[in-house]
């Protein structure tokens, strides 16, 4: 009434001006840092880290440092490129089956080695067309030997679309840190991929990879 | 001496800053005052409809998350109960408490954004905006560990949810629940009591209940129209009637009740969080199914009280692995019938208010 | 002209005297021209950097007031942000529309950018500075700000545009009406201060004529916010109505212009505040007078800021029920109060002291209370409870039918 509701609200806002942490936006890639902070990074006080290194601490003190930040992620985060474990893969193509967009696309040939072991099949092609992909992960769900997995990053920006499309090679080469969504068996070996530590095929699975003996048993059931 | 003077008509979109997207309204103008007005869709129409066709049934859900990208999960439950009762699917206790804890996470969330949004419409310069979207932050970051993704979500599957809750997710929701009571005073001190926003938002845009009903208009629009009527109430789905909670109504159905319905859900919401934090069961989280569902030939139609209003998919099955044919019944869609009734008349600031305070969401307009 | 000796910062009759000096005698027009230019060079330079600053400011405490950060990338802390708006304005292309009304539309920018600057060269900035001493100072700062209100309506209606004409339209409704209360808030000025040049208005005040005439400040700081289309009646260009108002049709420098004539009015504004109703340069205590007023200026500038991220627009129609059932009753009374608070404690000498001033200051407080809320009351102050929500009866007819 007379206005004291308007000033109510002036009150809010000048809350939210002083008081500390109400603060949300971060700054992505580079966040610019004060001197404190930069200080404490290096973990000496200001004083002696400006004394030590006067330059980065003269550029701090006029606002011009910066240093790399991004949020923290959760490690089911559904990440931007695929994870792909050669050894595990059979090529059986039930994630390009399943996939709604229909943009996984594999090419097999008979390997002639290791028939016994169940690797029947070399991986020719395997192409994910992440330009069009939308995460929605169920290609990840479909696979029944935990081959596949989700990545962990978001920074695959490039110029064309062409480089979008990630092939078998780059799937070999990429860091092994895969999301552990829909991977409970890493969620609760407690792995974080965020932690930047790579997984070795070995760690990624349900299980081992069944032995003849097993793989026999378990056709042999159904 | 009498001053001639016309009527001019002005497309107000397809790209103007407040249509939410891309929605064009033609309307007349009498110099500020509204004469006529006549919606305009379609520009944002992707063929969901008609994609489903020709999907499997699991992997329609990647295209429900796409109507309301403001609300992807009740999407996703409105679609999975619908396959659910055309398969005969009956989820484990666990998974309907998830489904119902992520819904009132999602209804948060959304309804902070119709907030943000109204007022800025009103001219705040995305102060509000920007606090609501602080707090919806936290609502995603919880998201993001349920299901690995903040906006497009698709969580549920037929039969339950992909994943179980992680250890994080509780304390997280505890510290939500804590904190968020406090938050939403805040957001009321800030708004509710502004002479300048009552004086704007109160007795603009009434909407009569009988017309609110006769347009079958659902959710907070016909709630703050004084109509008590909440699916989750009067048809309670998943585990709501176990829940204790109250059905919002407003006085009189003008903007500013709209907005005061949707602040006292957030509350109501959080209530039965709580209750849900309080009574989730352990055990199973999904049962086993196919990947590809070959529900019997039939049709079913199951609805779920979206944020917007009654959300409801009808799904035909001939027996394949698709559905034959899937209508989603959006209440964004029906919400838009009565705008014409509501804005003619008033002035030309006051008809951007009234579309804000529908909530419409052009992605499920246009579908 | 410029006979007595004076001095003082850059005061017009000393820079006319030097520079008289340096020419021969009998060109005194080239003298008088020469003296102008040069302070026009100053003033205008000094003001478009002075707005710069006032960009960056307005975008920080802005963004730190909606929880985010602002600009902070170009040069330290982002102060060189307005550089780099500045030559991302001046590479865009200059677009004229077609059915546009070319020279009208080409001099709309012009027109509203120098009333501002040319409000500035009149303010005291210090005993003698400028044209302070110009003893229509007032009235001078009515007329010329009235001249934006054309710089708008020619910019929306050149445009051939409807957006940009509803929003000169209502600019042209809005700007007229306030400035009636505006000018009746600064009759109160006149009348306690005695003069019409504001530096001597701003030497008359032993007690800062805000604290004087409560309700004249109020009104002014409303009306100034009105004139200069900020909020909460920034409907001008209500974006999320009318894109941007009148100038939606320009681009690159002409839409710089707009933009930079704009950020300069509450700069402006809270320049004349600060000179008319807090005191102008003159020193507080041991704090020298320039000192004081760039941090009263400072004080303003936040309070519009505060104000603009906080508070919704009014419409149409309230803002100008706002004007003349509200401002200008509130104006009325205040002009009616100061005049007779002068006539009784006006002495013999027709000099009113400190001490009559403190006088006036407590019957004016009582007086402003008392209006604003019989104001508030004559004009509707609607009753804010809402009433209880009844439940329709048609729910249950819903539930019957299902
Ligand atoms: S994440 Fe989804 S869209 Fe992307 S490849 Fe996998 S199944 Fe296809
Ligand atoms: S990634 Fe998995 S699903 Fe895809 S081919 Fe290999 S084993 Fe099969």
């Amino acid at each position: 009434m007379y206005g004291l509701g308007m000033v109510r609200s002036l009150a809010v806002t000048l809350k939210n001006l002083v008081l500390p942490g109400r603060m949300f936006t971060v700054q992505y890639p580079n966040r610019r840092i004060n001197v404190f902070d930069l200080a404490k990074r290096s973990g000496s006080n200001v004083l002696a880290y400006s004394l030590k290194n006067p330059k980065p601490a003269l550029k701090a003190l006029i606002g011009l440092a910066s240093v790399e930040d991004r949020l923290p992620q959760h490690p089911r985060f559904r990440g931007q490129e695929f994870t792909w474990y050669e050894e595990r893969c059979t090529g059986c193509a039930s994630c390009a089956k399943y996939c709604p967009l229909g943009i996984i696309r594999i090419v097999t040939s008979p390997s002639g080695a290791f028939m016994q072991e169940g690797e029947k099949y070399d991986i020719d092609v395997f192409d994910i067309d992440i330009g069009r992909c939308m995460f929605c992960g169920l290609c990840v769900e479909a696979c029944p030997y935990d081959a596949l997995h989700m990545g962990s990053g978001f920074e695959e920006g490039s110029y064309s679309r062409s480089q979008l499309v990630i092939d078998v090679e780059r799937l070999k080469k990429a860091p092994k840190l895969p999301s552990v969504w829909f991977r409970p068996q890493m969620e609760s070996a407690g792995y974080d991929p965020h932690a930047g530590v790579e997984l070795d095929w070995r760690g990624a699975g349900r299980h081992e990879k069944p032995s003849v003996h097993d793989q026999e048993e378990t056709w042999a059931k159904r | 001496m009498a001053i001639k003077t016309e009527p001019i008509t002005i497309n107000l979109g397809p790209q103007h800053p407040s249509t939410h997207g891309v929605f064009r309204m033609r309307v007349t103008f009498d110099g500020e005052v509204v004469v006529d007005l006549e919606p305009v869709f379609g520009y944002l129409h992707r063929g969901t409809e008609k994609l489903a066709e020709e999907r499997s049934y699991v992997q329609v859900v990647t295209l429900t998350d796409r109507l309301d990208y403001e609300s992807s999960m009740t999407n996703n439950l409105a679609y999975v109960r619908a396959v659910e009762k055309l398969a005969g699917i009956t989820p484990p206790e666990r998974g309907l408490y998830l489904r119902v804890t992520a819904s009132e996470l999602q209804r948060i969330a959304s309804h902070l954004i119709t907030i943000g949004f109204m007022l800025q419409e009103l001219g705040v310069f995305a102060t509000v905006l920007m606090y609501c979207f602080r707090e919806r932050e936290r609502v995603l970051d919880m998201f993001e560990m349920l299901c690995g993704a903040r906006i497009t979500l698709s969580y549920m599957r037929p039969g339950g949810v992909t994943q179980d809750a992680p250890r994080e997710f509780w304390p997280a929701l505890d510290d939500f629940l804590k904190q968020m009571p406090g938050y939403i005073d805040e957001l009321e001190e800030l708004i509710s009591h502004n002479e300048v926003v009552l004086a704007r938002m109160r007795n603009v845009g009434i909407l009569p209940d009988h017309l609110a009903v006769d347009s079958s208009i659902t959710g907070p629009v016909l709630r703050a129209s004084g109509v008590q009527w909440d699916l989750r109430k009067a048809a309670p789905h998943e585990v709501y009637d176990r829940m204790e909670f109250d059905v919002p109504i407003g006085a009189k159905g003008d903007t500013f009740d709209r907005y005061l319905v949707r602040i006292q859900e957030m509350r109501q919401s959080l209530r039965i969080l709580e209750q849900c934090r309080d009574q989730i069961p352990e055990g199973p989280i999904k049962t086993e199914e196919p990947y590809f569902i070959r529900p019997p030939a039939g049709e079913a139609y199951a609805f779920v009280e979206s944020p917007k209003g009654e959300l409801g998919f009808y799904l035909i099955s001939d027996g394949g692995i698709s559905p034959y044919r899937c209508k989603i019944r959006s209440p964004s869609f029906i919400n838009l019938t009565a705008l014409k009734e509501m804005t003619v008349g008033s002035k030309m600031a006051d008809l951007i208010v009234i579309f804000g305070s529908l909530a419409v969401n052009m992605g499920e307009v246009d579908r | 002209m410029c006979s007595e000796p004076t001095g003082g910062i850059l005061d017009f009759c000393s820079v006319y005297r030097l520079s008289a000096g340096l020419l021969p005698s009998g060109a005194e027009w080239a003298a008088f021209a020469l003296a102008a230019v040069f302070l026009a060079f100053i003033v205008i330079n000094g003001v478009v950097a002075v707005t710069a600053g006032y960009t960056w400011f307005e975008r920080r405490v802005i963004g730190r007031f909606q929880a985010r950060i602002g600009p902070n990338r170009w040069g330290p802390f982002g102060l060189l942000q307005p550089l780099a708006d500045v030559v991302k304005l001046m590479t865009k292309e200059d677009l004229v529309p077609e059915e546009a009304d070319r020279p009208v539309f080409n001099l709309a920018p012009v027109v509203l950018l120098v009333p501002a600057l040319a409000v500035v060269a009149f303010i005291p900035l210090g005993e003698n500075s400028f044209l302070g001493r110009v003893n229509v100072g007032v009235l001078f700062i009515l007329g010329i700000t009235g001249l934006n209100t054309f710089g708008i309506f020619m910019g929306g209606w050149a445009s051939r545009n409807k957006y940009a004409l509803l929003g000169a339209m209502r600019g042209v409704a809005m700007l007229i009406s306030y400035e009636v209360p505006m000018a009746l808030a600064l009759a109160g000025v006149v009348l306690t201060a005695g003069s019409m040049a504001l530096s001597g208005i701003a030497e008359a005040q032993a007690v800062p004529f805000a604290l004087v005439q409560p309700l004249g400040f109020l009104v002014f700081m409303i009306a100034a916010s009105a004139e200069m289309s900020r909020a909460p009646f920034d409907m001008i260009e209500a974006e999320s109505e009318l894109g941007s108002g009148y100038h939606t049709e320009y681009s690159g420098m002409k839409f710089a212009v707009f933009q930079l004539a704009e950020f300069m009015a509450p700069v402006v504004n809270s320049v004349i505040a600060t000179v008319l109703f807090l005191g102008g340069a003159e020193d507080v205590g041991p704090i020298p007078g320039q000192v004081a007023f760039v941090a009263k200026v400072f004080l303003l500038v936040f309070f519009l800021l505060w104000v603009r991220t906080t508070w919704p627009r009014l419409r149409v129609d309230q803002i100008m029920a706002f004007a003349w059932k509200g401002l200008l009753a509130l104006a009325l009374v205040n002009t009616f109060a100061v005049a007779t608070e002068m006539w009784l404690l006006l002495g013999a000498d027709a000099q009113l002291e400190t001490r009559d001033l403190w006088i006036m200051t407590a019957a004016n407080w009582v007086v402003a209370i008392a209006a604003v809320v019989v104001v508030a009351n004559l004009m509707g102050q609607r009753k804010i409870r809402p009433e209880a929500p009844v439940p329709s009866p048609l729910a249950k007819m819903a539930a019957e039918a299902d």
